[in-house]
């Protein structure tokens, strides 16, 4: 196969890979757009087979073992951990731009080629985003699975720290074009500080501004390989890698909105300062609680319902619980619908997916400003294991943390129901009057049993 | 949303002057003008994707930019070095992990939402 015909058929996979994104504009035509996209990877790679010259032993072990891997990961995996499974991905993908950037300057100098500044620059930008890639979703995936070892680690001048590395990596990374003779070593030097600062940079990020950071990582692999692309002057990988790089930033921007907070913010790990938000003891001096049993009465004579779903749903795996319930409520004639908050759960999508997981018709699934208009007309409103996304202090107190941030108004439904373990707050850390008002029953325990019970008595009763 | 599109344009107008200058390469500014034009492509097609098909979006795009995988085969393949072989071979597990898990993953999440129709 000679290189011009190569070149076409790559740009064949990056049509694929373009109309398989617009695929996934709808349900109906996602499945489809999807094997789009693999089918184009599939051109890709076997193209690639045919380059002059290679010999396939390393290859077809490589493919081998990572193929085995994927498929156990992609078919083993509970739908709560995807998060977990994506920030995963995201590493391996900047693992293999930093691999790949290292042996194509390793081979090309010990064939005594010469590397044009551009070249070099390519390179360095593939090692470093890779480095800071692989190491990032490394530490994301930990706090995600809640590993021992990966805590916020936050320490004094940590942001100096942080910068101090980037930009002796980025001096690195010029070294690298101004010194060819020494690029291997410079390269490798690059890549494990760049290691470093992948780590620094996540390991002080708090667990509710996950979605902002998987959203980020996501971009950074696609840019890892879009530079890579740069180092073997190939457009698939180009085009690829920008497209998922603005995928990324779309998502980091949405996520970034929906929590009322800048990007350096999430980064720099700096909550507003809390003013003069009252404690916890004055906004809980009026908590309502109720039973199981009490739910299911107000349930009963309702004709409109709407569920909260957050990240408590996915720890207590409520979604087939909160099916049953949805499926009998629906049987009796009563309307129910899920307010969505973009950043409820670990990644953008979480809930819709654990909730097309248990079923439930996405048409049902509304996202916040949708539901925000209807929820007056809502008899009762379920929060289930959401606590800041709901909290009115975010539109009633200027000096919040969480001031600004846009919210689902509960509180506007006739009777709401909180489904939570305890008072405890949320990531915000500041207690919320929600618990507390007039129109709104606590209902302690955890959030499967509770729908369970609450499912039970509806049918006993 | 224009604001980051001219900002991008903007950026990548200067980094091509740059590239131009340094060594003249007319192959560089070819490979920036795809770059740039796939980032616009990408931010008109994704800013349309629903909220509720986010997570398949981003284990489906991460599938994708597996496409390094093209890159990880030539090193694994190419030359006499053994060192460069195992490089490569290590980056084609990790690329291949990347591609065939996340098309997987995807494909299972979405049947999920397909069901219903």
């Amino acid at each position: 196969m000679n290189a011009a015909t190569q070149d076409l058929i790559y740009l064949v996979a990056a049509v694929l890979f373009i109309v398989g994104l617009k695929g996934l504009t709808h349900p109906r035509t996602a499945v489809r757009g999807n094997l789009f996209g693999a089918l184009g990877m599939l051109l890709a790679a076997v193209t690639t087979l045919f380059v002059a010259g290679l010999s396939f032993v390393y290859i077809i072990v490589g493919v081998v073992i990572g193929a085995m891997i994927g498929v156990v990961l992609a078919v083993k995996i509970q739908m709560t951990a995807m998060p977990q499974l994506v920030a995963l991905f995201n590493g391996f993908g900047g693992g293999a731009s930093v691999l790949v950037a290292g042996a194509y300057l390793y081979l090309r100098l010990s064939r005594g080629e010469t590397l044009t500044h551009a070249d070099s620059i390519a390179t360095a930008a593939s090692g470093l985003i890779g480095a800071v890639t692989l190491s990032g979703s490394l530490v994301a995936f930990g706090k995600l699975q809640e590993l021992n070892f990966v805590r916020d680690i936050r320490f004094p001048g940590q942001q100096v720290a942080n910068l101090l590395l980037t930009l002796i990596c980025l001096a690195l990374g010029g070294l690298l074009v101004f010194y060819p003779d020494h690029a291997n070593l410079i390269y490798w030097i690059m890549a494990f500080l760049g290691l470093a600062l992948g780590i620094l940079l996540v390991i002080s990020i708090g667990g509710a501004d996950m979605p902002v950071v998987i959203a980020l990582l996501n971009s950074y692999s696609g840019l890892a390989a879009a530079a890579t692309g740069f180092v073997l002057s190939n457009n698939v990988l180009i085009v690829s890698g920008s497209l998922v790089g603005a995928s990324g930033l779309i998502l980091t921007r949405i996520m970034c909105v929906a929590m009322n907070r800048s990007l350096g913010a999430v980064l720099f790990g700096t909550l507003a300062p809390s003013g003069s938000s009252a404690s916890a003891d004055e906004v809980y001096t009026n908590v309502k609680s109720t039973s199981a049993d009490e739910a299911a009465m107000l349930l009963e004579v309702s004709s409109r319902v709407v569920i909260i779903p957050g990240y408590g749903m996915a720890v207590a795996q409520a979604q087939h619980a909160v099916r049953d319930l949805t499926n009998l409520l629906t049987k009796r004639g009563i309307e129910v619908e899920f307010g969505i908050h973009p950043v409820a759960g670990r990644m953008p999508g979480h809930m819709n997916v654990l909730l097309a997981e248990a079923d439930i018709p996405y048409e049902r699934l509304k996202e916040m400003d949708q539901i925000n208009t209807t929820l007056e007309t809502a008899d009762v409103a379920i929060v289930l294991g959401a606590n800041d996304v709901v909290n009115p202090v975010a539109r009633t107190d200027p000096n919040s943390p969480i001031a600004g941030m846009p919210i689902i108004d509960v509180d506007k439904a006739r009777t709401v129901i909180v489904i939570k373990r305890s008072l405890s707050p949320g990531f915000a850390k500041i207690p919320n009057p929600l618990f507390a008002a007039d129109n709104a029953l606590m209902l302690f325990g955890d959030g499967r049993q509770a729908i369970v019970d609450i499912t039970k008595a509806l049918q006993e009763g | 949303m224009i604001n980051w599109n001219t900002t991008i344009l903007f950026a990548a107008d200067e980094v091509a002057k740059v590239a131009a200058s340094s060594d003249g390469s007319p192959r560089v500014i070819l490979l920036l003008t795809v770059f740039v034009l796939a980032i616009f492509i990408g931010f008109e097609i994704i800013t349309k994707i629903p909220p509720t098909l986010h997570t398949p979006l981003m284990s489906g795009s991460n599938a994708i930019s597996g496409i390094t995988l093209v890159g990880a085969i030539i090193a694994a393949g190419s030359g006499d070095s053994h060192l460069s072989k195992i490089l490569g071979c290590i980056a084609v597990i990790l690329a291949t992990m990347n591609v065939v898990g996340g098309f997987l993953v995807t494909h299972r999440m979405l049947g999920m939402f397909k069901r219903k129709d």
